[in-house]
């Protein structure tokens, strides 16, 4: 799903996020502040198509300078990291901080901001969005702080000289934008297929290098702007009544449900 | 210029002294200070369902609502918002550059219209278009977004899902100004009245995203079904379909109950239907009256958006698909036996 055509080599970087497994079904806690977080962890599926296909334009184009992975949280994020240099980034950049629950969009957005900053890349692709919080923000702020264009929910990217086309996936059906480099792109499910991590690609992600920062050394505040109050389980649903026949189901459907 | 000196007006009712005709303040003088602008989302010169949701949200906010109409046909989408109860002014961006809704322009627009205007909320469906152009604004402001809200609790307390639906929060903005997307399926769709909202024209945005980025193209799937968004019944496939052309049969049971045909991840995946048509966390969420599965084991991402349907059917061949534990109605038979049949006897 990707081309290029360009003479400049290019500098990417890719935010990851840690996330509650994909699979698994989360709770509420007792206490009802948030959900419980002691279950398997991994890395957020947007942000493993948002490495696979840095990965793929270096592959396809041999025109990729550098792959920096990058992410926001606990020390716990660098075992994330280390997934995102066995699928082939060169190095990784942990930004620590304290408590992964307090940590939001926009200051996300400001870290990598900074990071841009410092490391002048062409191309940040992110995740569209992470499955806990679900906001589907950071890219579109991080774009929006830089005045960077965004081509955002991508299903294809082409690179052209000095200009990526993305296709988007909108509601309706696709729609295709040029933006111009630097750029900032955000992953839907369809642009591509991550690979798995090999074992000896595992093992030669331990010694790539992984650098630690602080939000403080990028002159970043990265206090909560929205409080969660309360954290509840949805309405449950009674459902489980099975009917015995077509007949019987348009019968309750008419009748009982009165949907029809 | 008129557009400003209304701004100076609205940006002291709330300290009214003497020399304010007591004219100025009707209107403004409820309990609630909001003053909400409504990002107003429009495709081929008419405006999109979801907005009319996030209008019934916004005006939950109390206080005022303008609504922000940009493009190049701007103006005729401005008369038919003007309509709607509720809506007290709506500002006109007409101008080109605004043509299919570009961040990097919009953005600007939205967030110069608050810096002048002072707005308190900046409202916009939980659309492709909401949710790419929104946090660009909130970044803009330097303030937080709340996305995909399901209830206004307060004018600065919202309730939105997390995990996939699996959780619900309800978060307190401290910003100032608070940015908020909508889940359209959450607040019925206001309606026009007889309002007749006067219109002005909107303020000038820096130009600094101009060339940024282009429009080539796009390919929108035709359909002559009801939207799948809005529709009230929806007919989902999912992989027990095994390909494309077997989707006919939801079509046809579809065209009898008059009601949209959606598909699940796995179904999408498989290339059977188009993407667009994908129900779940990361594609449409949908809450009509009646939900038909068929085909669909019922994965958490799937469930994620459909499990406000209001009745819910399965029809699966496996008993012991997840799907039945939130299926109001659970049918135990070979899809393609059951709804030809279904389609047959429905009509009668």
């Amino acid at each position: 799903s990707l081309s290029c055509n360009m003479s400049k080599a290019l500098r990417i970087i890719v935010p990851v996020k840690r996330v509650i497994d994909y699979a698994v079904k989360v709770r509420v806690n007792p206490q009802k502040t948030d959900v419980d977080r002691n279950v398997k962890h991994s890395m957020n599926p947007f942000d493993e198509i948002a490495v696979e296909e840095a990965v793929r334009l270096r592959e396809r184009t041999k025109s990729v300078q550098e792959i920096i992975a990058v992410s926001c949280g606990s020390s716990k994020s660098q075992e994330t990291l280390r997934t995102a240099l066995a699928m082939g980034a060169d190095r990784a950049v942990h930004v620590e901080v304290a408590d992964d629950a307090k940590l939001q969009p926009l200051a996300v957005a400001k870290l990598l901001k900074g990071i841009v900053e410092k490391e002048k890349p062409d191309l940040v692709i992110l995740g569209k969005q992470a499955i806990d919080d679900d906001s589907n923000q950071t890219g579109q702020m991080v774009a929006g702080l830089l005045n960077w264009p965004q081509g955002t929910f991508a299903s294809k990217i082409e690179v052209e000289e000095q200009k990526l086309k993305v296709t988007r996936e909108v509601d309706g059906g696709l729609e295709t934008i040029s933006i111009k480099l630097p750029a900032i792109v955000t992953t839907d499910l369809r642009l591509n297929e991550p690979r798995y991590a090999s074992l000896p690609n595992i093992m030669k992600a331990k010694k790539k290098p992984l650098e630690k920062i602080t939000p403080e050394s990028l002159g970043v505040d990265i206090t909560p702007r929205l409080e969660t109050l309360k954290v509840e389980e949805p309405p449950k649903r009674s459902g489980g009544r099975k009917v015995e026949s077509v007949d019987d189901l348009i019968d309750k459907l008419k009748n009982e449900a009165k949907v029809l | 210029m008129y557009a400003l000196r209304r701004a100076a007006v609205t940006s002291v009712v709330f300290k009214p002294t003497a020399t304010i005709p007591a004219l100025l303040l009707r209107g403004y003088a409820s309990a609630a200070d909001a003053k909400t602008l409504l990002l107003v989302e429009h495709k081929d010169g008419a405006v999109t369902s979801t907005t009319y949701n996030a209008l019934t949200a916004a005006t939950k906010l109390g206080g005022s609502v303008t609504a922000l109409v940009a493009g190049p046909s701007a103006e005729k989408v401005a008369e038919e918002v003007a309509k709607y109860a509720g809506v007290e002014k709506v500002l006109v961006a007409k101008d080109d550059t605004f043509a299919h809704g570009l961040a990097e322009r919009v953005a600007p627009l939205v967030a110069a219209t608050q810096k002048k205007l002072g707005f308190t909320h900046l409202v916009a469906g939980h659309t492709a278009y909401g949710k790419n152009v929104m946090p660009r604004v909130a970044a803009l402001l330097d303030v937080a977004q709340v996305s995909d809200i399901v209830s206004v609790e307060s004018g600065d307390t919202f309730k939105r899902p997390i995990y996939a639906g699996n959780a619900i929060a309800t978060v307190k903005s401290n910003d100032p100004v608070k940015v908020v997307t909508v889940r359209g399926t959450a607040f019925p769709a206001a309606e026009a009245a007889s309002n007749n909202a006067g219109q002005e024209p909107a303020p000038e945005a820096d130009k600094s995203g101009e060339g940024l980025s282009e429009f080539l193209g796009e390919e929108l799937v035709k359909s002559d079904r009801p939207d799948l968004g809005s529709a009230s019944r929806v007919i989902g496939g999912g992989r027990g379909m095994k390909n494309g052309e077997n989707f006919k049969m939801l079509y046809d049971l579809a065209e009898k109950i008059g009601a949209a045909v959606g598909a699940s991840r796995a179904a999408v995946d498989a290339g059977y239907v188009d993407n667009s048509l994908q129900i779940g966390q990361t594609g449409k969420i949908i809450a009509p009256e009646l939900y038909i599965a068929v085909g669909i084991s019922g994965a958490i991402q799937h469930l994620a958006g459909m499990k406000d349907s209001k009745t819910i059917v399965a029809i699966n061949k496996d008993a012991d698909a997840p799907i039945f534990q939130v299926a109001d109605y659970g049918l135990v038979a070979d899809l393609f036996q059951a709804i030809p049949e279904l389609t047959e006897k429905i009509s009668k």
